[in-house]
């Protein structure tokens, strides 16, 4: 048995911090590695030394297995823990971590390469005896046996290539008919993304659901699976809410599933952690693939049967025999995982970077959250955007699912748009809680997306919050400009509006985005028992902030957080948002003058070039014209973005001073 | 220092009563107050937010720091002053602070005769630059205005104080190193091309500020030219070809961007020489001051009991308490500012103007800034007193005052008659402000001594030439001058033609003379040099 000492995490993120946090559980010291754009991460800060592994890009820093092994060893560290994704089944990199005389954490590179190819693994597992999808993984490739191998299937059936992944080089043929293109299509599409057009063909699944199974194998030949996870919540073939264990289990058909994913880990001498994923369809259920790392959602894993699998990883890895026996591992209520991610469900998912200004998860203990992430730290370009990981357990289903939707209320953010919107609208819809879903079925699923936004037109209470807000904050400002003064008790510092007779008075201009920038004026008198009386365009309202950051709006205090970023106001209320704009005479913001009309010469001069013709569309700053004058040659610019709508000479024209040269529209 | 001791019953009915009638003269301000605020009215109001114009006191609320005080000065301007109903004068000014500095800032209301200047209008706006002057503070005009009243240009145009003397003053501002920025966001014609012009830095609002000497019309009459309002003076014209203004705005709110950001770079540091302290609340409500404040001028009361809840902690360290016990003076500080008051609690004597200028002559040599809380029926009158040489004696107090060369600030509590409001910082005398309570009334004398004497020499005349004067007669004889007195001695009277600053709140005297002591000190507190004291 080889003691582990230090432990470098070959990783970024939340799983970083997940297994710096274990190791340093165990008293394990950890190194971690950083690329630029994560120099003051959380796992940076994390870790007890951290050593850095080139530029932001991670074919450039964490996919550098060199780089990474030259930072283990001079940090002389025992042991790598590749975390997922990344170098994590990179079955290379285990083989040179275990010739740089230090521990892989994760199975054998052999089990890696054996898994790593999907018609290999087929073979494998047809071998072993785990069930396979009906299909064709056959080395022969000529049309006429992959057109047989589908006919005997029977359609529909999907055409996927050997070497693929993503979607990329896939096809569902539903009918006959459609078979040789949809080969042709894919062997194309195959050899361009993985220069490797092998095919196999599958019978296609419709409304399958996608169950995993936790495995686990030590250095002595034990296996147990620590049961199942319901995974069928995907959007593009992408997890978006875990479950731990899938609805509607039998005890047979677990059992089943278990002994088969053990025999598939078996099948390939598997030591650590590792998934065997299977579609099940109604009672049957078919192989996959087998995932040889630590899953995304190991925490409802975790959740249910109250293990920890990083430590088991590392127990493993260091030569122990596995924590538990089959018998001594029970399932224990439910659990959830849903993911965070800076994303925009309402555009196709697209990644969102910035600053995550405002970041806040529900502050008692009943969700575990794994990030990498705290507030002001950003969601960069090069990586995945996840935010986080919102676990749940609870006594039953229903428990843990009212548990989610609580931590989903509870999470707010601010900077960056999120899929929590979207998290929460899926978990309140009955086929998600009466668990009615498969694969596809959010792909499938039409308009709602939008509707589950939180964003809410505005309120008189929430208009009222954030008028507080934008007071509060022209209080601090006058405070600073007060602390900084040789008058500092000066009433020139107050900031309620005094304005001779009529006391206590001030306007706060807000316009709400969520209605198209409707505008909203609060009028505040100040109020002699603190706090304001509001009139909310003609609404009444008496509101106050208190020093902890609750208010309260018509004797009723609650708390609600703002969030101010520039001129922009994010009110949480409760599950909704608001979010206004406001104009402050002390704000800037205001667009310079941007005119139309002549752009004229600034002296007599030579025409020497025209860059541009009528009807051209240019940039601010795109050059028009050049003129030679006092040996000098002046470029005449767009003032504006805009359209140019007359060109008045041409290159070696003479021209007066003030002599209008092109004509320019803004746009 | 010393509590004062308040001893008014505060639940007994002469408050309540006094309460009553302090609220109902409130709500009367208030009310014509609302009516001024609405400048031209509702329809020039419309018309002028139409053109995409802000609303004047919108523009100044857009100018200074969001949420910060505007002192605003004399809204009675005008009031009833001309046939024609001239709100505000048709100007508003003020103090409010600009990114942290105070400014004052001289703003025109298009919607009151197009922003016209009456004499009242001029003599605010040279109030407002005086007060700039005086107290060192930058200067912000928004301009937006027709120029002279034509009609009344005979005493708008030619004397010292009327509108040339907006660029005398200007010139000589700039010269003693006032910053003054000009925002041209409608017309500026005539003389008044010369305000942007004068300015350090001049803001136009684009198809909407215009500066010329002469309009348009005026040019076709006299050289036949027919040239567009935007061709003659536009803010194209000036930004591009002229240089008479600097920046461009897009509209409104970008010009008072601008303008702040003028005032951001003016590089200016207020310095404050003076001993100051964290403010304490007064220990007695100042909201009581309605309860206190002399309806009655007949009514004696002791001052203290106002003093007691304007000054920090109700402290009040008296000088010569037992000496001339008809004025009170004392040290105190309001919103931390240390302050030398100078209070009537009666008539005044010799006794009472020798401590008054000695109090004064204290203050003016420690450089502490003065505080006049004046209700005053005059100098006690008699041969006694005339031979123990009263007039010399007020004419010390007279001298102290008109030469402390510190801040002085004039709150009219009650009356202001006669000789007491010299001594006592009237208008005469240069008080950096002077506000009055809207119970006050200030004139030569009081309306019934007026009439008295009047009706005396009226009277003796009668009787030398044998006429017959009865008492009937002398009624009949006294009641218009008591009207004429009540008239005229009525604040608003006073306020429409600027005599003063404004009415307030007496509730608000604290805030105004804290808000007026912070403002006087951007300027340095100088040296006095006295005259002769006559002995």
């Amino acid at each position: 048995m080889t003691a582990i000492r230090r432990l470098l995490i070959a990783n970024r993120g939340e799983i970083a911090c997940r297994v710096i946090a274990s190791a340093q559980a165990m008293g394990i010291e950890t190194v971690a590695v950083y690329s630029d754009a994560d120099k003051n991460a959380r796992h940076v800060r994390m870790a007890d030394q951290a050593v850095r592994v080139g530029p932001g890009p991670a074919s450039e820093s964490y996919l550098l297995s060199d780089v990474i092994l030259d930072a283990a060893r001079k940090t002389e560290s025992d042991a790598i823990h590749p975390g997922y994704g990344f170098l994590s089944e990179n079955a290379k990199f285990a083989e040179a971590v275990q010739k740089a005389g230090m521990i892989f954490i994760g199975p054998s590179a052999k089990a890696i390469r054996s898994m790593g190819s999907k018609s290999a693994s087929k073979a494998l597992m047809q071998k072993a005896g785990v069930p396979l999808v009906p299909g064709y993984h056959g080395a022969k490739q000529d049309n006429k046996i992959l057109s047989d191998a589908a006919h005997e299937i029977s359609f529909p059936v999907l055409v996927k290539a050997s070497a693929g992944g993503g979607g990329k080089g896939m096809r569902i043929v539903k009918v006959a008919d459609d078979l040789n293109a949809a080969i042709d299509g894919a062997k194309r599409e195959a050899l361009a993304s993985f220069g490797d057009d092998r095919m196999m063909i599958e019978k296609y699944l419709t409304k399958s659901r996608h169950v995993e199974v936790q495995v686990f194998g030590d250095q002595h030949g034990n296996y147990v699976h620590l049961f199942e996870r319901d995974c069928s919540l995907q959007r593009r073939h992408q997890k978006v809410i875990e479950e731990a264990p899938a609805p509607g289990m039998t005890p047979a058909l677990r059992q089943a599933m278990g002994e088969a994913a053990v025999n598939a880990a078996r099948a390939v001498d598997y030591v650590g952690a590792g998934t065997v994923e299977f579609l099940l369809a109604g009672k049957d259920f078919y192989f996959i693939e087998m995932n040889t790392r630590l899953q995304v959602e190991h925490p409802v894993t975790e959740a249910i049967t109250g293990q920890d699998l990083v430590q088991w990883q590392l127990r493993v890895a260091a030569g122990e025999a596995l924590p538990c026996q089959q018998d001594d591992l029970t399932i224990n209520g439910h659990a959830f995982e849903a993911r965070l991610y800076a994303e925009d469900p309402d555009k196709g998912y697209l990644p969102q970077t910035g600053t995550l200004h405002h970041l806040k998860f529900p502050d008692d203990a009943s969700a575990r959250i794994d990030t990498g992430v705290e507030p002001g730290d950003s969601v960069s370009v090069f990586y995945d955007p996840m935010i986080a990981k919102i676990i749940v357990h609870g006594s039953d289903r229903a428990d843990a699912l009212g548990k989610l939707q609580r931590a989903l209320i509870g999470t707010e953010i601010g900077g960056l748009e999120t899929n929590l919107d979207f998290l929460l609208g899926i978990t309140e819809t009955p086929q998600f809680q009466k668990s009615r879903i498969d694969t596809s079925w959010l792909d499938r699923l039409k308009a709602p997306k939008g509707r589950w936004r939180r964003v809410q037109k505005s309120t008189s209470e929430a208009t009222a919050i954030a008028a507080l807000h934008v007071i509060a904050k022209r209080g601090n400002t006058a405070c600073l400009r007060a602390a900084r003064s040789e008058d500092p008790f000066s009433p020139w510092f107050r900031t309620d509006g005094w304005h001779s007779i009529d006391l206590g008075h001030q306007d706060v201009r807000l316009s709400d985005i969520a209605d198209t920038d409707a505008q909203h004026l609060v009028t505040a008198t100040a109020h002699p028992e603190g706090g304001y009386d509001f009139l909310v365009d003609d609404t009444p309202v008496r509101a106050q902030l208190l020093d902890d950051g609750d208010v309260v709006i018509d004797d009723v205090r609650f708390a609600a957080n703002v969030v101010s970023i520039n001129n922009q106001i994010t009110v949480f209320i409760r599950d909704l948002r608001y979010v206004f704009s406001f104009i402050d005479p002390a704000s800037e913001g205001i667009d310079n003058t941007v005119t139309d009309g002549d752009l004229t010469a600034p002296m007599p001069g030579k025409i020497t070039a025209v860059f541009v013709k009528a009807g051209d569309k240019v940039e601010r700053g795109a050059p028009l014209i050049v003129l030679e004058a006092m040996k000098m040659e002046h470029t005449i610019t767009a003032p504006a973005k805009g359209q140019v709508t007359e060109v008045r000479y041409k290159a070696g024209d003479q021209v007066e001073d003030g002599e209008p040269l092109v004509v320019f529209e803004a746009s | 220092m010393t509590a004062i001791r308040s001893s008014i019953d505060t639940k007994g009915s002469a408050f309540e009563s006094n309460e009553d009638a302090v609220r109902a003269l409130l709500d009367d301000l208030s009310e014509k107050l609302a009516r001024i605020k609405q400048g031209g009215g509702p329809e020039a109001q419309a018309k002028h937010e139409a053109r995409g114009k802000l609303p004047v006191r919108e523009r100044i609320r857009n100018l200074v720091d969001p949420g910060a005080p505007f002192l605003e000065f004399s809204q009675f301007a005008a009031y009833e002053v001309y046939g024609d109903d001239v709100p505000a004068g048709g100007i508003i000014t003020g103090i409010g602070p600009v990114e942290g500095v105070e400014c004052v800032i001289v703003a025109n209301d298009a919607t009151v005769k197009g922003g016209t200047y009456y004499p009242l209008t001029v003599k605010k706006h040279l109030r407002a630059q005086e007060i700039a002057r005086e107290n060192n503070l930058p200067c912000i005009y928004l301009v937006d205005s027709g120029g002279a009243f034509l009609p009344r240009q005979d005493e708008v145009f030619p004397d010292k104080e009327h509108f040339g003397r907006i660029f005398f003053n200007q010139a000589n501002m700039s010269a003693a190193g006032i910053p003054q920025i000009a925002v041209v966001m409608g017309s500026c014609t005539a003389g008044g091309a010369y305000v942007p012009a004068m300015c350090d830095e001049s803001i136009i609002v684009e198809n909407q500020g215009t500066i010329f000497l002469g309009g348009p019309p005026l040019v076709k009459a006299a050289t036949g030219e027919e040239v567009s309002a935007e061709d003659l003076g536009g803010a194209a014209v000036h930004s591009k070809i002229s240089g008479v203004t600097d920046h461009m705005a897009r509209h409104d709110l970008h010009a008072l961007q601008l303008a702040r950001r003028a005032i951001r770079n003016l590089n200016r540091v207020k310095k404050v020489n003076i001993d100051l302290r964290e403010p304490v609340d007064p220990l007695y409500d100042p909201s009581q001051l309605a309860g206190i404040a002399p309806v009655d001028l007949r009514k004696p009361f002791d001052v203290r009991e106002i003093i007691a809840r304007i000054v920090d902690g109700s402290e009040f360290d008296e000088f010569k308490k037992l000496y001339g016990e008809t004025l009170v003076t004392g040290f105190a500080r309001i919103h931390g500012y240390p302050v030398g008051i100078v209070a009537n609690n009666g008539i005044l004597f010799s006794e009472s103007a020798l401590k008054g200028a000695h109090f004064i002559e204290l203050c003016a040599k420690r450089k502490i800034p003065l505080v006049f809380l004046q209700n005053i029926a005059g100098f006690m009158v008699g041969k006694k007193y005339e031979q123990g040489g009263i007039a010399k004696d007020g004419a010390k107090m007279v001298m102290a005052v008109a030469c402390a060369n510190v801040p002085k600030f004039t709150v009219v509590i009650g009356g202001s008659f006669g000789a007491g409001n010299y001594s006592m910082c009237g208008r005469a005398y240069s008080p950096r402000f002077l506000w009055l309570w809207p119970n006050s009334r200030i004139s030569v004398m009081g309306g019934e001594q007026a009439a008295n004497v009047l009706a005396t020499v009226r009277a003796d005349g009668m009787k030398a030439r044998g006429k017959k004067w009865t008492k009937k007669d002398g009624e009949a004889f006294k009641a218009p001058i008591l009207e004429q007195y009540e008239h005229q001695g009525h604040p608003y009277y006073a306020s429409a033609r600027l005599w003063d600053d404004g009415i307030i709140d007496p509730t608000q005297t604290r805030t105004v003379l804290g808000l007026g002591l912070s403002a006087a000190l951007n300027a340095p507190i100088e040296e006095t040099t006295f005259g002769i004291f006559r002995m």
